[in-house]
């Protein structure tokens, strides 16, 4: 059994009719995400196609979820609705179900906006956020499975292997690297970079550790802020299955914006240096180079007898 | 972004928080009037570059790079002196700890009226990762570098951190006031400049404001002496204002030539461009590159759904920097197909007739199909197939290690 999202989830997409949402549904779809529909206000009734499929399209996310009994949702909106997106779904799922996941893809939301999503998500204790500014989760199956988010799906199998990471492009390095020493996944999932997110690496350990598909765990961080050294020294009290470590931004001049928000080394803090310490001083196995988290890997599944 | 302390100062002032009156100029003559019309005795003579550290900083003819005056922040006691320092300051190059040695052209000056200092604090408020919140620090160690204080003293450092529910409430005021040691009608005026700046900073979309020093005055006044203040990026679509208040010339032209292209570029110092899809793996090849005994002359993250035109533009401006003697290429492509980043690569380096080595790692979607456009060019383009082998051969090609 994966971590949150089970590989036949019903699914629903916020912005399912702009450019981006109707693209990424379309992707999901293909990889066989059970998508039960979309919400756009104000194109409430109308449908779209998807692999030559008909799906529904609901005006709010309390009608889309009464209707189809959704256990997550996965949001496309452009920045400056997003933060609205996410509760008016963390209403939704709250008061009809009591609990579910929402994946928020988008990419520049301000900070004081998420600042006020995150504190109203967390009042809402069943609801679980992931993202925004992150390639979302995947829970890969035996055939198909549930490719909530961005992510290329075909890179991915099912397998034992827990992934988390706060970057994009980087949990797919992750995923090739187990494909490599062929292991596959149980979940992989992307936090994301910006300062103020939802789900942090904490709960993902815990969850990991938790799952008894999950045997093994890769966590790459990236310089910014302490998220990092707190989920490791949390690890070395917690999680006794064997994790890989990688952290990007070994490089990064301090005070220099990285791409996003979140990736900047500040006061001399977050550096990538601090961060590999504290992975080290938990027992965590790090990779210099993400090149070498299969080999790395492999490793700590030999030690403790996995392979 | 980042703004001046002037523009700081009237954003303070139409949010209700106490400030010196000042006058913002540019020439020598503004700076004098600007004297005459403050009707203060002794004035603040300010440099204003993004930089901090001004006041330790030293400025120097930017030709001749001749020592032209220590500080660039200045008190003046007469109009003569006020003409001394301003004619000193501006045109000249201002280098302080954080400018690096290459300095900053100061083209603007703030004359701030003086006023009678009881006491100097230090004020800031920022978003804090791990609360998810509005933080707000205090320390009676006004004037001084935090970050020492931080380190050497923590106890003096006094913090509040706001429910974005709730607000600011008065009992937090309270005991951040009189953590302080303020009293009476200082720690009421603290109260009232307290919850000014709060709402200065969610209406006005703030990552930073830092007030360092904030003063006690003689009357029992508490007034921001400076203000640096930036803010969130990210908000920039409901803030029209702030084109008018962003300084183009303390940005690197090429970055913002980059944003405007919706590619994110930082110049290094190295001499292996980069050109890479996403932040975290931008940052991850530039440690590789080092990692191989070569340097990053970037980072460049084209995004998740590039252009043939924008990895054209990326390559033009990874070019422009003359440090570059070979360029690595490293894209994991998701919503990106690797074919289409292969015609660009092509398109590319054949428009902008490249000289020099050029390795390209493609991974992810089509790769199979990028790989083969690659490989049927007749460009000298060397492929990878991984992160490693992609940053070795290219720290091999262009010499090794410097």
């Amino acid at each position: 059994m994966p971590i949150w999202i089970e590989e036949d989830a019903k699914v629903l997409v916020q912005g399912i009719t702009g450019k981006q949402g109707m693209f990424h549904a379309d992707k999901m779809v293909e990889y066989g995400t059970n998508i039960v529909g979309g919400c756009t206000p104000g194109k409430g009734g109308q449908t779209v196609e998807l692999q030559g499929k008909t799906f529904p399209v609901w005006h709010s996310m309390a009608e889309a979820i009464e209707t189809t009994d959704a256990d997550a949702t996965v949001i496309y909106v452009p920045p400056p609705f997003a933060a609205e997106a996410i509760m008016e779904a963390a209403d939704a799922f709250d008061s009809i179900k009591g609990e579910g996941v929402i994946v928020c893809i988008t990419e520049g939301i301000p900070t004081l906006d998420m600042v006020k999503a995150v504190s109203y998500v967390e009042n809402r204790p069943g609801v679980r956020l992931i993202g925004p500014n992150c390639p979302g989760i995947i829970t890969p199956g035996s055939t198909g499975g549930a490719k909530i988010g961005i992510m290329p799906g075909h890179i991915h199998a099912k397998g034992r292997i827990g992934i988390v990471s706060k970057s994009g492009t980087l949990t797919y390095e992750a995923v090739a690297q187990t494909m490599s020493i062929d292991e596959g996944q149980s979940t992989c999932i992307g936090i994301g970079g910006d300062p103020v997110n939802g789900t942090g690496f904490i709960d993902c350990l815990a969850a990991f550790q938790a799952d008894p598909q999950t045997e093994a765990i890769i966590m790459i961080g990236e310089i910014g802020g302490n998220a990092e050294q707190e989920a490791a020294a949390w690890a070395a009290e917690n999680v006794t299955k064997p994790i890989v470590g990688f952290v990007a931004g070994a490089t990064a001049p301090p005070g220099k914006r990285m791409g996003h928000a979140g990736a900047i080394i500040s006061g001399g803090k977050g550096t990538a240096e601090e961060k590999f310490a504290a992975f080290r001083a938990a027992g965590i196995a790090c990779a210099m180079d993400p090149s070498e988290l299969g080999k790395v890997l492999l490793e700590s599944l030999k030690a403790v007898g996995l392979r | 972004m980042n703004i001046h302390e002037y523009q700081g100062k009237t954003l303070l002032r139409e949010n209700n928080v106490a400030v010196l009156e000042g006058v913002h100029c540019t020439s020598v003559e503004q700076a004098l009037a600007a004297y005459d019309s403050l009707g203060s005795k002794v004035v603040a003579v300010k440099s204003q570059i993004h930089a901090g550290g001004r006041g330790k900083g030293t400025l120097y003819n930017p030709e001749t790079r001749e020592h032209v005056m220590d500080g660039g922040v200045k008190i003046a006691f007469s109009r003569e002196e006020v003409e001394n320092y301003a004619t000193n300051i501006l045109g000249n190059l201002l280098v302080t700890i954080q400018t690096g040695e290459e300095g900053k052209v100061v083209s603007n000056l703030y004359i701030e009226a003086g006023c009678d200092i009881a006491h100097e604090y230090y004020l800031a408020l920022l978003v804090d990762r791990d609360n998810k919140s509005v933080l707000i620090m205090a320390s009676t160690e006004g004037g001084m570098n935090i970050e020492d204080v931080a380190h050497n003293t923590p106890e003096l450092i006094h913090k509040v951190v706001v429910d974005s529910n709730a607000g600011l409430l008065g009992f937090q005021k309270r005991d951040l006031g009189m953590a302080l040691g303020l009293q009476g009608a200082a720690l009421k005026s603290f109260g009232k400049m307290l919850s000014s700046m709060y709402t200065m900073f969610l209406r006005e979309d703030c990552a930073m404001v830092e007030i360092n020093p904030l003063v006690r005055t003689g009357n029992e006044e508490i007034v921001a002496l400076d203000s640096k203040i930036s803010f969130d990026e990210n908000a920039e679509f409901r803030h029209k204002n702030w084109d008018d208040l962003r300084d183009l010339s303390e940005e690197e032209d090429v970055e913002i030539r980059a944003k405007e292209t919706g590619l994110s570029y930082v110049k290094l110092d190295g001499n292996i461009g980069c050109l890479v899809n996403g932040a975290g793996l931008a940052m991850a090849t530039m440690d590789v590159i080092k990692l191989y005994g070569g340097e990053p002359a970037n980072f460049l993250d084209v995004g998740g759904g590039a252009n043939e035109e924008q990895v054209k533009t990326a390559f033009s401006m990874i070019l422009e920097d003359p440090n570059v003697k070979g360029i690595l290429v490293n894209i994991f492509g998701g919503i990106m197909r690797c074919d289409i980043i292969a015609r660009g690569v092509i398109a590319a380096t054949e428009a902008l007739s490249l000289e020099v080595p050029l390795v390209v790692r493609l991974a992810g979607t089509n790769v199979e199909e990028g790989k083969k456009i690659l490989s049927g060019s007749t460009l000298n383009i060397h492929a990878a197939d991984d992160l490693a082998e992609g940053a070795q051969k290219i720290v091999a090609l262009i010499g090794g290690e410097e």
